[in-house]
């Protein structure tokens, strides 16, 4: 058992240094570690850092970007109605002579918090509630199981669509619970998945006949050994979230005014999309460039994390194979 | 065999009535028909509103209106809207309205999905792949409301320079409109284009990115070195072999795929003004009504199952591993 243990082990370290060679040399005096090598193949994706750079810009432009405006969401322009894009409003202005950018922006802020809070909480839950039932197994384990069977056959967009007269006036977070409430099951079942492999590690059963309490076996062993997964799991939520989000307020069941989403602003403006596109355009733009970015960065994460995933794996037997002829 | 498929039937089945039953306890818990009568200037009389509560069987408990409706389905009958009228009558028209629209958009994506996959494994990293692989980043980020309004802004643009209504893009036919049989199959087919496309493109997009990974695993194979070693050409053997094993894993993407559709069709069915089961669950929602609500979850929940039936079935037609066990 050991010594069939031991030989993957090594296999696999050699095959991951073997198979990047490219990794290996770049500093000889510093030593390699898992951090710097992730961050090298990171920064090798051309698509992931522009989509890196593209969601700090969002972020970063939600929130300064109305600052720099001289208009405000709330501020009404009576000279202004319906305008196309122009120097004074440079997304144009609605029918009531809003600001455009300062609308967009205000949305564009609305969803990217809705967005990463979602991810977090769900990306939480389901590393705990997986972890936990793949370890304790029994009924907990069964009814996650059921319960991920069923939210499968029931989509979340028709629950959360459901539930929206009983949120409606209450505060946006109460969609942010429920959001992530409806996200985390896939991914518990992956973590439950890895758990059950994991349990059966000398370090787990170690720490187990040490005395430690399952509570602290779990956060110290078992979640920290599938951070990659859970870090590609939040980021590809991040880009989930949103798009649930807007899809659910672009009929009116997820985000209720006041406040404003992207999704709200696409929903409110779709119908005059043809004859006045500037008010359909800037915030769906917005939503597609950011979902757009959080899938090649989780694509890169993905690649930069997991050495067996198949993208790498292949471009590098592609690499070898080039140097060798 | 046929005790496999008979036991998957009957889970599926229970996890149905779960479902609806789910739903139909939460749309009775938070919808409040009573509220919008209220609201009424002049408010109606306290009679009729006890009435109307006793129509919607308001003063029984929930289970016992969910066992009273439920009875009444098995029977064919799907209880009345609150604007009493029953939902029988408008069900099949809406049924057929929907199941049009899904099945001819699956269908293209299917068949264009998966040869978009195949033909990107083959030419990997060639031009085609990569623009292949762009094409559906910017489709898979790109939310079925955005796509849907932007094809229509671009349906509107065909039309003005050609000078003509070709593509027409609001409902299902011309209302009143007069023809024969091949002049009303031409009305229906203008409308037709435009919303299959939004729904098409989305699932050309999605299945050609997992066609072309699980191509790529195949093509590695061995069995497909030895297939053409014993003579067949190479596109006889990466059709007749390759593509087969290829997809066996993508029988439950389609399935699965299928019952996304029916939820993701809401959407598609609002943007176009097609009366189908995505349409009337918004309206049912928004008018607060349960039972409208409960039998379209019933009917998403049947077409997911079916659907994941089918997947069992297509699974074990196409892999002889499962048929042994």
């Amino acid at each position: 058992m050991t010594v069939i243990l031991n030989e993957g082990d090594s296999a696999g370290t050699t095959g991951a240094a073997s198979g990047s060679p490219v990794d290996a040399a770049p500093d000889p005096g510093k030593a390699m570690t898992r951090g710097r090598l992730v961050l090298i193949r990171f920064a090798r994706n051309k698509l992931a850092l522009v989509g890196l750079a593209i969601i700090v810009g969002m972020y970063l432009m939600a929130f300064v970007g109305p600052l720099l405006s001289k208009w405000t969401y709330d501020q009404q322009d009576y000279s202004a109605f319906l305008e196309p894009p122009y120097a004074d409003h440079i997304f144009g202005t609605d029918k009531i002579g809003t600001d455009m950018f300062a609308l967009t922006m205000r949305g564009l802020q609305k969803s990217l918090i809705i967005g990463l809070l979602v991810a977090l909480i769900s990306t939480t839950v389901a590393a705990i509630v997986g972890a936990a039932a793949g370890y304790f197994l029994g009924v907990a384990d069964k009814t996650l199981m059921w319960v991920v069977d069923l939210l499968l056959v029931l989509p979340s967009f028709l629950i959360i669509a459901i539930l929206s007269p009983w949120f409606r006036g209450k505060s946006w977070f109460l969609l942010v619970l429920m959001l992530a409430a409806f996200q985390w099951m896939i991914t518990a079942r992956i973590v439950r998945g890895m758990t059950l492999t994991l349990k059966e590690r000398e370090f787990v059963k170690a720490a187990k006949f040490m005395g430690q309490p399952a509570r602290k076996i779990i956060a110290k062993h078992i979640v920290p050994n599938m951070a990659s997964l859970l870090i590609i799991d939040a980021t590809i939520n991040v880009g989930s979230a949103v798009l649930a989000e807007t899809g659910l307020s672009y009929f009116g069941f997820g985000v209720q005014s006041p406040d404003v989403s992207l999704g709200t602003l696409i929903g409110g403006n779709a119908e005059s999309a043809t004859t006045f596109p500037w008010l359909f355009l800037f915030p769906a733009g917005f939503l597609v460039v950011f979902v757009l970015a959080v899938n090649w960065v989780g694509d890169g994460l993905r690649d930069a994390l997991d050495p067996t995933s198949t993208r790498v794996r292949r471009k590098e037997k592609k690499n070898t194979k080039e140097k060798a002829a | 065999m046929a005790g496999f498929l008979l036991r998957r039937l009957v889970n599926y089945v229970v996890l149905a009535l779960v479902a609806t039953f789910l739903a139909f306890t939460l749309a009775s818990a938070t919808f409040d028909p009573i509220g919008v009568l209220q609201q009424r200037n002049p408010p109606p009389p306290a009679a009729s509103i006890e009435a109307k509560k006793r129509d919607l069987h308001l003063d029984q408990p929930i289970p016992q209106r969910f066992v009273t409706w439920m009875g009444g389905v098995v029977q064919g009958d799907f209880g009345r809207t609150i604007t009493d009228r029953p939902i029988t009558d408008e069900l099949g028209r809406r049924i057929g309205v929907s199941l049009r629209l899904f099945l001819l958009g699956i269908t293209i994506g299917i068949l264009f999905g998966v040869l978009l996959g195949v033909v990107s494994a083959i030419r990997q990293y060639k031009f085609s792949d990569y623009f292949a692989t762009l094409f559906s980043f910017i489709l898979l980020s790109t939310p079925v409301f955005v796509l849907g309004t932007l094809l229509k802004m671009g349906a509107q643009g065909i039309n003005d320079s050609i000078g003509s209504n070709v593509l027409i893009f609001v409902g299902e036919t011309t209302p009143g409109f007069q023809g024969n049989w091949f002049e009303h199959l031409g009305d229906r087919l203008q409308h037709l284009v435009i919303p299959t496309l939004a729904i098409a493109l989305g699932q050309i997009a999605y299945y050609s990115r997992y066609q072309r990974s699980s191509m790529l695993d195949v093509l590695g194979s061995d069995f497909l070195r030895t297939a053409q070693a014993k003579g067949l050409t190479r596109r006889k053997a990466l059709f007749k072999h390759g593509l087969r094993t290829a997809l066996i894993p993508m029988a439950t993407l389609f399935a699965f795929g299928f019952g996304l559709l029916v939820v993701g069709g809401t959407f598609t069915e609002r943007i176009f003004g097609w009366f189908g089961m995505g349409d009337w669950l918004v309206t049912g929602i928004s008018a607060q009504d349960t039972n409208i609500t409960a039998t379209v979850t019933l009917f998403v929940a049947v077409c997911v199952l079916f659907s994941g039936w089918l997947a069992d079935v297509l699974y074990a037609a196409l892999d002889p591993r499962i048929r042994v066990n």
